[in-house]
């Protein structure tokens, strides 16, 4: 029998370090209910999620009542909906089919009313990304993402200008709600095909007709493990975080197989993603924290967060056959309590969280800002982070929420994984002619590979 | 299929009885079984057994094993033996 003491240290880790499946994500390609007509087309999208994700949710709950580790959300990733309603339109007739098939599903969230335009739009394109305010506002579960920059593409800027104000507008249309329109909304560079978790999740071109990723978690387990360990050197630390990556990411894989045999689906990837939540001992801030930092955000901090970043891929990549998705420390703000507490304190600002992003797997992420916020200065923001993405060969992200009638040191309340969180500052001497000039920033000379 | 059981709380009579009992009902095979008390007070046992020939489903021995932690006042978890095999062995 393994020995006892392995046995209480998993215990442990469920119990009371928050460790958990964070998410099992079936990507469904809709490819094949494309037509001319808006409303033949939503049906079909609707039959063929309802179908194939019918038993996913109690899939998910078996698996986590036999495992007895926790499978916190149960999502889904489609093709992008851009891609297959180019033809017909009545763009917000995909979202509604999206929003009431997940309901029918029980699944928390689906992703991929998405669009791709990292050099252009085509003139659909850009009418499909003008609904997606609208798409948000009218459903619940639905989630949208653009990506505006690729390395290989540049940043299209006429995009990132357009940017600003969707952002913008979908925090305006759920205002009762808190602006939470816009936490449903991300800007990407260099998305990635097989991200299992919200709101970037969507089934790109290259996969197959259904897939199987997991993404996992452990913030917790991580500063757990680092404790009782100060004054040591970084390569005890660097060590530490990568046999416990080994051990979660082991975990998330017997999970995800054992979703794909369940569902006879292909397993895709696992996402070694350090997602932290609002709860207690779930916080990556807590991390930087147990390595020296006296509150995240100061100097120093993004050496932590650069070491935490590549240990936990070093580590988790041998657990896995495949590793995709986002897989690396993830820094939403009003996800994780020991970073909204370094911004109630004051160390922890939206200058120094970009630096972050340089470092670590994805980027701007649930950032609480005025709602007299500019639009162009949302769109300056989405820039600078696009060429952190595209100069750096790595995918960045923004998902700001301009929170309506909320101003610089009032708190937004989101609830539940979304949190709540400090409304931020910003720089306001203004980019507005910078960012009204459009076009495109070239691609940076080293992806110029082949 | 084999399957952990743990049992966790305050050290007391008849917790081995209360436990196996449910597990012969169900036709499971004990293979190993660990037991200590730690830091003096909090006992901890834990089981290896057989679930290949049980007569119930995995639900079902799972909810009469609530009802012993419910009875005994200690935590007793089922939890299939792949989950602690793929973080602790390589």
């Amino acid at each position: 029998m393994i020995d006892q003491k392995d046995i209480l240290s998993t215990l442990e880790m469920i119990e009371q370090q928050e460790l958990d499946i964070r998410t099992i994500t079936m990507g469904i390609s809709l490819f094949d209910c494309v037509s001319d007509d808006a409303d033949t087309c939503a049906t079909r999208v609707y039959d063929k999620i309802t179908r194939y994700a019918e038993n996913l949710v109690r899939t998910g709950n078996d698996i986590e009542s036999e495992f007895g580790i926790p499978i916190v959300n149960k999502r889904i990733s489609v093709t992008p909906i851009s891609l297959i309603s180019q033809g017909c339109g009545g763009y917000v007739k995909f979202a509604q089919a999206m929003d009431k098939a997940a309901k029918e599903v029980g699944v928390d969230f689906i992703g991929g009313y998405s669009a791709f335009v990292q050099k252009m739009a085509t003139e659909k394109e850009g009418q499909f990304i003008d609904t997606i305010p609208e798409a948000l506002a009218g459903t619940d579960l639905v989630c949208s993402s653009v990506n505006v920059a690729t390395t290989r593409a540049g940043i299209n800027m006429d995009a990132v200008k357009k940017m600003g104000f969707v952002m913008k507008e979908s925090a305006r249309l759920t205002a009762k709600k808190s602006g939470i329109g816009a936490s449903k909304f991300v800007v990407f560079a260099n998305a990635v095909e097989d991200n299992p978790f919200m709101a970037g999740a969507f089934h790109g071109t290259g996969e197959g007709d259904c897939v199987i990723n997991v993404g996992v978690s452990g913030p917790g387990v991580v500063k757990a493990a680092l404790e009782g360990r100060q004054g040591r050197p970084f390569d005890e630390i660097a060590r530490v975080i990568k046999r416990t990556a080994f051990q979660i990411t082991r975990m998330g894989q017997l999970v995800a197989r054992e979703a794909s045999k369940r569902l006879q689906v292909p397993f895709g990837i696992v996402d070694l993603s350090l997602a932290p939540t609002p709860a207690q001992n779930d916080s990556v801030a807590h991390i930087l924290e147990e390595m020296g930092l006296e509150v995240c955000g100061t100097h120093g901090t993004t050496a932590a967060l650069a070491l935490l970043n590549d240990a936990v891929k070093k580590g988790g990549i041998m657990a896995s056959s495949h590793v995709g998705g986002l897989s690396g420390a993830f820094i939403p703000v009003s996800e994780d309590a020991g970073m909204i507490n370094a911004v109630k304190k004051g160390s922890l600002s939206l200058e120094k969280l970009e630096a972050m992003t340089c470092v670590c797997s994805v980027g701007l992420d649930m950032i609480a800002l005025p709602g007299d916020i500019p639009d162009y200065v949302l769109s300056a923001i989405i820039a600078d982070e696009m060429a952190i993405g595209v100069v750096n060969s790595k995918t960045t992200a923004v998902r700001c929420v301009p929170v309506p009638g909320k101003k610089v040191g009032d708190t937004v309340i989101f609830g539940g994984l979304l949190g709540s969180a400090p409304i931020m500052d910003y720089n306001h001497y203004s980019p507005e002619a910078f960012v009204a000039r459009g076009g495109r920033i070239p691609a940076p000379l080293h992806s110029q590979r082949n | 299929m084999r399957a952990i059981i743990s049992v966790l709380g305050q050290d007391k009579p008849g917790i081995i009885a209360h436990v196996s009992a449910v597990l012969y009902e169900c036709n499971v095979n004990i293979l190993d079984m660990d037991q200590t008390v730690m830091r003096d007070e909090i006992f901890v046992m834990t089981m290896l057994v057989d679930l290949d020939g049980m007569t119930k489903a995995f639900s079902e021995l799972q909810e009469k094993l609530d009802s012993v932690s419910a009875q005994i006042g200690m935590q007793v978890k089922l939890q299939r033996e792949e989950l602690f095999n793929s973080m602790h062995k390589v």
